[in-house]
């Protein structure tokens, strides 16, 4: 089983601040678990020092690119060589639209590219059908089996 | 061998012994001539004067007939065994004696013939007068003797030639071998020299030089023109030397500038990039939190605070379609092309649909010609054809019946393309300025549009090799014209 949380990995706060607001606006009431950088990402999946990782995985990961210490491409990467996340689903969100990051991404077995608008309205619009979509439709994969 | 393949010395000696050989052969000749010629005559005068003698003591012997007499005298010629034959006839032209005594009928004609001498088969033979006095003839006395001594002065004479021909043609020889020399080999000389030259291409060589003659005149030409080749061999090569080092120089160069290009091309790479994620941020919390201040706190504001917000709000949009569009402009110029037959008619058909399910308000006429193709990057050439057509499309926009054509005309064997619309048109003074960068000639009130297009368009154009320009009249249309 998944959490039903919301895993935004996003190290810009006015950025979080307005996906949270697009987010709770639309009555998507998960929880939202923010890491500031791809480190805190990985920890946050696969644990660190005094902090196991959690029993469930989040629903669904929205991924920045552009990230200190580790980037989003590298975090990505991270995610699909771990077998207890290889299928988890990764959605990168992120300013950019270029091509060369598209294709990247889905290289490197991204399950959605979206591109924040900077119209707020849309930008909320976005984030609502995101919330809707991988939390309420999209079927999330069987969690791996322990071993 | 052909005389004429002969060596030039062989040539020489050849020539030297042929002339003194028939120098000689010509001498030897006429001394052989000469001397047959005078031992004849000597002989002839000897065996006159002995017949001369045998006649005068013949005249009492024929006088009276007597053949004893006769034969005793006739055998006194046995002393000289040169005489083969002889006979007195007398005044009846009858033999009377005869010598030898037992000479064979064919040795002695029957009868006398004329008088005087005559070489007659080998033989020498006269009949001269017996006569006492001056007028009374007695008979006849024939004398025959063989021309042994003449063959053996000529066997002589013919040896001594011989041998001196002989002699003289070895001299003549030995000094051809020697004599030649001063010709042949300067000639040999050139030819060696020549044929070194050629065969090992050392143009430093020189002929010996052997004398002031013609063929010192030769070698002098021949040097010369060795050195003038010598000459224009060594500039030549410095010549190459220096297209070498100059090609060297410019590929370093080149190599140079390419390593600088792909690190400005890398520059702005890393800046495109670095714009398009960072550049944008701001905007999205400039715009957001507008939004939310006008969401939670617009009832508070009055409406000109509130109008505030949204002019921020539609100037920090404004500005990120203004990145996105100077993006793009970045993009055409660093992205790879890839050259292939590409169908503009099509493309432009696939445009215009997308245009109209877009915005269904605006119709617009749209005259495509059909088959018109061009060599190109299909997507670059995407975005020329779109950002020229919905340009039209957009300047159309105060048209009542709006019309935009595609058509293609040669000019000058240029294949030209044409996008020709009715809309708002341009004044031709500012034709100049259509394809600057953020360059407009209508205000966003007007028409919407952030002046990056065009100058995409162009920057596109550029990068096929091709040309564009537009004319327009304003309120009238404007075409668009290019070449690829």
């Amino acid at each position: 089983m998944n959490s039903g949380k919301i895993l935004l990995v996003e190290d810009n706060p006015d950025d979080v601040a307005l996906t949270m607001r697009a987010l709770k606006s639309h009555n998507i009431t998960n929880d939202v678990v923010v890491a500031q950088d791809g480190v805190q990402a990985l920890d946050y999946l696969f644990g660190a020092k005094g902090r196991p990782a959690p029993a469930d995985l989040p629903a669904v990961v929205l991924l920045d690119l552009k990230l200190p210490k580790v980037n989003g491409m590298e975090v990505l990467q991270r995610i699909r060589a771990e077998e207890r996340t290889t299928l988890l689903p990764v959605v990168i969100l992120t300013s950019s639209d270029e091509e060369r990051d598209i294709i990247d991404g889905y290289k490197l077995g991204a399950n959605s590219y979206v591109r924040k608008p900077v119209d707020f309205v849309e930008f909320t619009k976005a984030a609502q059908q995101l919330g809707l979509y991988w939390l309420l439709m999209n079927r999330a994969p069987p969690p791996p089996r322990g071993p | 061998m052909a005389i004429r393949d002969w060596p030039i010395k062989r040539k020489l000696t050849a020539i030297l012994l042929l002339i003194s050989g028939l120098v000689l052969v010509l001498t030897s000749a006429a001394f052989v001539t000469y001397e047959v010629v005078t031992f004849r005559q000597t002989m002839r005068n000897n065996l006159a004067t002995r017949a001369q003698i045998l006649a005068a003591n013949s005249t009492a012997a024929l006088a009276f007939a007597n053949e004893a007499d006769a034969r005793e005298i006739l055998a006194a010629l046995k002393a000289d065994p040169h005489m083969v034959a002889a006979a007195l006839y007398g005044r009846d032209g009858r033999v009377l004696a005869a010598y030898p005594a037992a000479a064979a009928a064919g040795l002695i004609p029957a009868a006398p013939e004329p008088d005087g001498y005559r070489f007659e088969g080998g033989r020498l033979v006269g009949f001269t007068p017996v006569a006492q006095g001056a007028n009374q003839r007695l008979g006849t006395l024939y004398i025959a003797s063989d021309t042994k001594a003449v063959s053996d002065a000529l066997r002589l004479s013919g040896i001594i030639a011989i041998v001196v021909l002989a002699i003289a043609m070895l001299a003549a020889y030995a000094m051809a071998a020697a004599l030649q020399g001063p010709i042949s080999a300067p000639i040999l000389a050139l030819a060696e020299t020549a044929t070194a030259a050629s065969t090992r291409q050392d143009y430093s060589l020189r002929a010996p030089k052997f004398g002031e003659d013609e063929l010192g005149t030769l070698t002098d030409a021949f040097n010369q023109m060795l050195g003038r080749i010598e000459e224009q061999k060594t500039e030549l090569q410095q010549h190459a030397m220096k297209l070498e080092q100059r090609v060297a120089e410019r590929t370093k160069e080149l190599e140079r500038r390419a390593v600088e290009l792909q690190a400005a091309n890398s520059e702005l790479d890393a800046f495109a990039y670095s714009v398009s994620h960072d550049l944008r941020a701001p905007l999205r919390s400039i715009d957001g939190f507008s939004q939310v201040l006008l969401e939670d706190y617009g009832a508070q504001l009055d409406e000109g605070g509130r109008d505030s917000l949204q002019r921020v709000r539609a100037a920090s949009q404004r500005m990120a379609t203004l990145i996105d569009d100077l993006l793009k402009l970045a993009r055409v110029t660093r992205a790879e092309m890839r050259t292939e037959r590409v169908d503009l008619s099509g493309m432009a058909r696939d445009i215009v649909a997308d245009i109209e399910r877009t915005t269904p308000d605006h119709q617009v006429e749209f005259a495509i010609a059909p088959g018109l193709e061009a060599e190109g990057d299909v997507r670059l050439l995407r975005v020329v054809l779109d950002n020229l057509l919905r340009n039209s499309w957009k300047y159309t926009g105060k048209q009542p019946q709006p019309r935009i054509e595609f058509t293609a005309v040669d000019e000058n064997g240029d294949r030209v393309f044409v996008i020709k619309d009715n809309g708002a048109g341009f004044d031709m003074k500012y034709a100049d300025k259509l394809f600057g960068v953020f360059q407009r000639l209508h205000s966003t009130a007007e028409f919407e549009g952030t002046g990056v297009g065009l100058a995409t368009v162009r920057r596109i154009i550029n990068r096929h090799g091709g040309r564009i320009w537009a004319e327009g009249v304003v309120d009238q249309g404007a075409t668009f014209y290019f070449t690829l």
